[in-house]
């Protein structure tokens, strides 16, 4: 299963960096988003994969049963979530503003950016 | 862009639930899915589908406060409750809890200062995210 | 409590900027250095011959990085210098500058450099000492480049700075490779190895990059060039920096490092030809000068030689000359410059040819001079004269070269000689008339020439008193330098022998080439012509820059897609590398644990992205980019992370209606043009994407160490009171990192909003 989720996640980069390859805009907004995904993948991935048990403490126990799924790369992909969805949104917003003040959405022809 | 009366209607509709569930989400998170992270953009969302369907200003109106002065709240409260285990001197963001109520209804409640962090980053979270739909919202105006 | 005087000095730097610009008299901040003298000399006094007083303050322990200082006789005599000299350099200042503008800045700047200064020769960790090291190049180059609208000025701070720094570089090297092979950073530790750090292998090397960072900061040829340069500084900074402190620290160095060090061919035969080389070009560069402060500049570059040749030398007899001339130099060199800056300040011309008789008119200025200038020439009973003696007693005492270096130390002293009367008597003493149009020449307020004559009078008073000197700071000095004690005391008079012959050869010749400078002067222009290493400074600085330029708009075209295309071909390039170099191919069969749901989810999002990249239309791309964040979703929720899903699945929506906002208003997706590029794209894309996978793969195989997550779980409920983990962690175990991305949040949702509002003003003003 390893194997079609690190697939997965290639593919998800190799999207990314096709997008962050093109000279339009929105491209490269869609590509930020998918490098964040592949990203989080990674990370959720990296501590092996449980099906079905939630790294939650049940009622009258101590501790969560034998066999939990790994909390911590959860809780770092879950502030990475809301930290990507801030950049998009600050990206985006910046993008819009290079686009209305140089007239264009050609990325390679930004040489004079610092009116923003 | 144009608001359409029934997004509005729905919006409005589905409002206070919205936030009374976002709240829920946020208490509970502590021992079940949930959490400030999901409360607030939950909380965020039913404001956001307002300013859909009525505009921004509308729900600016129903929000009441201004977004920035949410996310200066919440991490007020966070930084309060952070401060709060140093004075204690238990270290910065050290765990201070009350004792367990028994309340009917609600079973028994345990409030600390984690609770209330993550009751900052409630107020932070929603507040950035219906800062930014505002801005951009305005903007597209 | 070492640290506290460097800490001192650092405070009175902080304050000065608001003295200078209140009503308190400025002179007043001495009191901060004249109490680190103090209290640095009832330590130093109480400190017997061979003793330190060493203190540890461990700052970062699971490194081994301490704050360590110690207090022995050599550091202390210069801290000593530093402190005491310092003191009266504020005093000097306070009236050079009076009513400058800029005079705040200079007396922080200039507290700094003693703050670091004093750190540098308390410093008993080399990394310690080579932060201070660095702390003073970098003072120094503020100070040298302080009439910063002067481009000239800038530009030889700039020197200063890039000879200091490269040699620091070359030093640091020697630090660390001398701290390997010693096995300690402790320079108390480090010269009790000098066995095991002379059997090394690495000594060549390591001793080489010590040599070549001491001559870079102590102006040796061929990295001398610098020190006459910065003379742009202000008078009272080359008198403190570039005569009594700064320059010295190269010497002091290798001095300190010599028991670790010395007693190979490499170390004696380069510090000897060094020192002699910058000896005699000193002397015969600085004949030609007629600037007061390049005269002085030139004479301490001799001086710096004479220093370095006596560490090279390395006897007793001869690291005793080099305590007792450094001290000497100190105290002379010093009073020269603040007298050079004298009479600038009083006449406006550094110029000698248009100075004479002064003597008149700056009486008082005028016996500073005379004293100092008869101290640096070595006129008994002055303490010049007896470094000078115990420079001529090292010679004879000498087995070998022994006639060498008589020759060489001869003939360097009769050019100091002729230059000290040249800078100290000429202008106040000769014949020459003044030359200085519109101005009616008078005595220099009290804070002009009070520290010069104090310094003065103290050389003639170590003089007199040599063998109380010697006691109380020469051996101790030596002793620290030596690590065992010195065996004859220092005195003043040796009878009549071989030195004292030197000497008054020494002295006809010195008088013989002063009587004849007036024929000099006139070929200046000729012996400065002479290409030498400033030369080739300016090559390679000028090349650089050309070289900068040309990689700067090779790699930085303005395109943002090249950018990207060179990072990830970068980093393409290493992970196929590290695949094709060191192998760890990862398993690639499909084993039996595959799941049917997650598989069709994994499927949905690649190929949903996929077509994200490749759809044209506005609306296509938007539901493709859902469809891969709500695949995600559910891979999350399959895989025991309720919150990831629930968090993912509101994120994507909140995304898409933002998008939806926005993406109206772009221009419509456009594709590459060109098939070829396009392909290109493609398979620099791919060779990434397939690099991620494989790098995934073999991280799943691995576990470097010990997961911490145990750990947290099990605390979950019984210490945090929670039940959700993942909750917990992120508003208590790991609360910090929640904190932090909250601001991060403030700050995105700020920067939103000030892009709006600037254009929302913009759009105002346009309206009205």
């Amino acid at each position: 299963m390893n194997l079609v989720l690190a697939l997965c996640i290639g593919i998800l980069f190799t999207a990314g960096i096709v997008c962050l390859l093109q000279r339009c805009m929105m491209r490269l907004v869609v590509g930020l988003i998918l490098l964040g995904q592949a990203a989080n993948l990674i990370v959720f991935t990296g501590a092996g994969l449980t099906s079905g048990e939630p790294a939650l403490v049940a009622e009258g126990a101590k501790v969560p049963p034998p066999g939990a799924a790994d909390a911590l790369p959860q809780a770092m992909v879950l502030t990475a979530i809301v930290i990507g969805f801030g950049l998009t949104v600050f990206a985006l917003t910046l993008l819009n503003r290079a686009r209305e003040t140089s007239g264009h959405d050609d990325l390679d022809a930004f040489s004079e950016t610092d009116r923003i | 862009m144009k608001g359409s009366f029934i997004l509005e209607g729905a919006a409005r509709l589905l409002l206070p639930w919205l936030v009374a569930l976002s709240l829920v989400t946020f208490y509970r998170g502590h021992h079940l899915p949930g959490g400030g992270f999901i409360g607030g953009l939950l909380a965020a969302s039913g404001f956001a589908l307002i300013a859909l369907g009525a505009g921004e200003g509308a729900a600016r109106r129903a929000l009441r406060v201004d977004p920035v002065g949410l996310m200066t709240c919440g991490l007020t409260v966070a930084l309060v409750a952070a401060l709060a285990g140093l004075f204690r001197g238990g270290g910065l963001l050290a765990g201070l809890w009350l004792p367990v109520w028994s309340l009917p209804l609600i079973g028994d409640v345990h409030l600390g200062t984690p609770m209330l962090f993550d009751f900052g980053v409630y107020l932070t979270v929603a507040g950035f995210a219906l800062q930014v739909i505002f801005s951009l919202l305005e903007d597209a105006a | 409590m070492l640290l506290w005087p460097v800490l001192l000095l650092a405070a009175a730097g902080l304050i000065s900027p608001y003295v200078a610009r209140s009503r308190i008299p400025v002179w007043l901040l001495a009191a901060a250095p004249a109490g680190v003298f103090a209290w640095l000399l009832s330590s130093y006094l109480r400190l017997g011959v061979g003793e330190t007083t060493a203190e540890s303050l461990g700052w970062f322990d699971p490194l081994g990085a301490s704050l360590d200082f110690v207090l022995d006789g050599f550091g202390g005599l210069l801290a000593l210098l530093i402190s005491g000299v310092g003191t009266l350099i504020v005093i000097y200042a306070s009236g050079y500058l009076a009513g400058h503008r800029d005079l705040g800045r200079l007396l922080l700047l200039l507290f700094f450099f003693m703050a670091s200064m004093l750190g540098l020769v308390l410093a008993d960790n080399v990394i310690l000492l080579f932060v201070f090291w660095e702390l003073t190049s970098i003072t120094s180059y503020l100070l040298v480049g302080f009439n910063h609208e002067d481009k000239a000025a800038r530009a030889k701070a700039l020197q200063a700075l890039l000879v200091t720094g490269a040699g620091g570089l070359a030093m640091l090297a020697g630090f660390i490779l001398l701290g390997t092979t010693a096995e300690s950073w402790r320079l108390s530790e480090i010269v009790q190895a000098g066995d095991l750090v002379r059997s090394s292998p690495v000594y060549g090397a390591l001793t080489a990059c010590i040599i070549i960072g001491a001559a870079a900061k102590s102006a040796q040829v061929p990295l001398h060039f610098w020190l006459p340069n910065a003379m742009a500084a202000p008078t009272p900074v080359s008198a403190f920096l570039h005569s009594a402190t700064m320059v010295k620290a190269g010497v002091f160095l290798l001095a300190k490092l010599s028991p670790a060090l010395d007693g190979t061919l490499l170390w004696h035969g380069s510090l000897s030809v060094l020192g002699s080389a910058t000896l005699i070009t000193g002397a015969v560069l600085g004949i030609v000068q007629t600037d007061l402060k390049r005269i002085l500049a030139y004479t301490t570059l001799s001086v710096l030689g004479i220093l370095t040749l006596l560490i090279g030398i390395g006897t007793e007899l001869a690291i005793k000359s080099m305590v007792v001339f450094l001290l000497g130099h100190a105290l002379y060199k010093a009073a020269l410059f603040m007298v050079a800056g004298t009479v600038d300040h009083e006449t406006g011309t550094r110029d000698v040819r248009r100075l004479g008789g002064l003597r008149r008119a700056m009486p008082v200025t005028a016996v500073a001079a005379l004293l100092a200038a008869f101290s640096k020439a070595g006129f008994p009973p002055f303490f010049g004269f007896v470094g000078k003696e115990y420079v001529y007693k090292t010679g004879t005492a000498l087995d070998q070269a022994g006639t060498a270096f008589i020759v060489v130390a001869v003939v360097g002293n009769m050019f100091l000689l002729a230059l000290a009367l040249k800078a100290g008597l000429h202008p106040f003493w000769s014949k020459t008339p003044l030359d200085a149009p519109g101005r009616t020449v008078h005595e220099a307020p009290w804070s002009l020439w009070g520290p010069p004559l104090a310094l003065a009078l103290c050389g003639l008073a170590f003089g007199l008193a040599a063998g109380l000197v010697g006691e109380a700071l020469v051996g101790k000095a030596v002793a620290a330098i030596r690590l065992e004690p010195m065996t004859s005391s220092l005195s003043l008079w040796h009878g009549l022998s071989l030195p004292l012959v030197l000497s008054v050869v020494t002295m006809a010749g010195g008088l013989l080439i002063y009587a004849n400078r007036r024929l000099i002067w006139p070929h200046r222009g000729r012996i400065e012509a002479v290409p030498g290493p400033s030369s080739v400074y300016e090559t390679m600085v000028g090349n650089l820059a050309e070289v900068a330029k040309r990689k700067t708009r090779i790699l930085q075209s303005g395109a943002l897609t090249r950018y990207v295309a060179i990072v990830i071909a970068a980093a393409t390039f290493l992970l196929g590398w590290k695949f094709l170099r060191f192998g760890g191919w990862p398993d690639l069969t499909i084993g039996p644990d595959i799941e049917i749901l997650p598989a069709v989810l994994c499927v949905l999002a690649a190929g949903a992205a996929l077509g994200a990249t490749i759809a044209t239309s506005r609306l296509g791309v938007l539901v493709a980019l859902g469809i891969v964040g709500i695949a995600i979703a559910l891979l999350f929720l399959h895989y025991s992370a309720p919150d990831l899903a629930i968090t993912q699945i509101l994120v994507e929506a909140l995304t898409v209606m933002l998008l939806m906002l926005v993406v109206y208003k772009l221009p419509p997706v456009r594709r590459e043009p060109r098939p070829g590029v396009a392909a290109a794209k493609w398979a620099l894309a791919a060779g990434f994407g397939g690099g991620m996978t494989l790098i995934v793969l073999q991280a799943l195989e691995l576990q470097v160490a010990p997961s911490i997550s145990e750990q947290l779980a099990t605390w979950s409920y019984p210490a945090a009171h929670g039940r959700n983990v993942v909750n917990v962690i992120l508003v208590d175990f790991r609360a910090l990192d929640t904190f932090g991305e909250m601001i991060v949040l403030t700050i995105a949702a700020l920067g939103v909003l000030s892009l709006l509002a600037r254009r929302k003003r913009k759009r105002e003003d346009a309206g009205s």
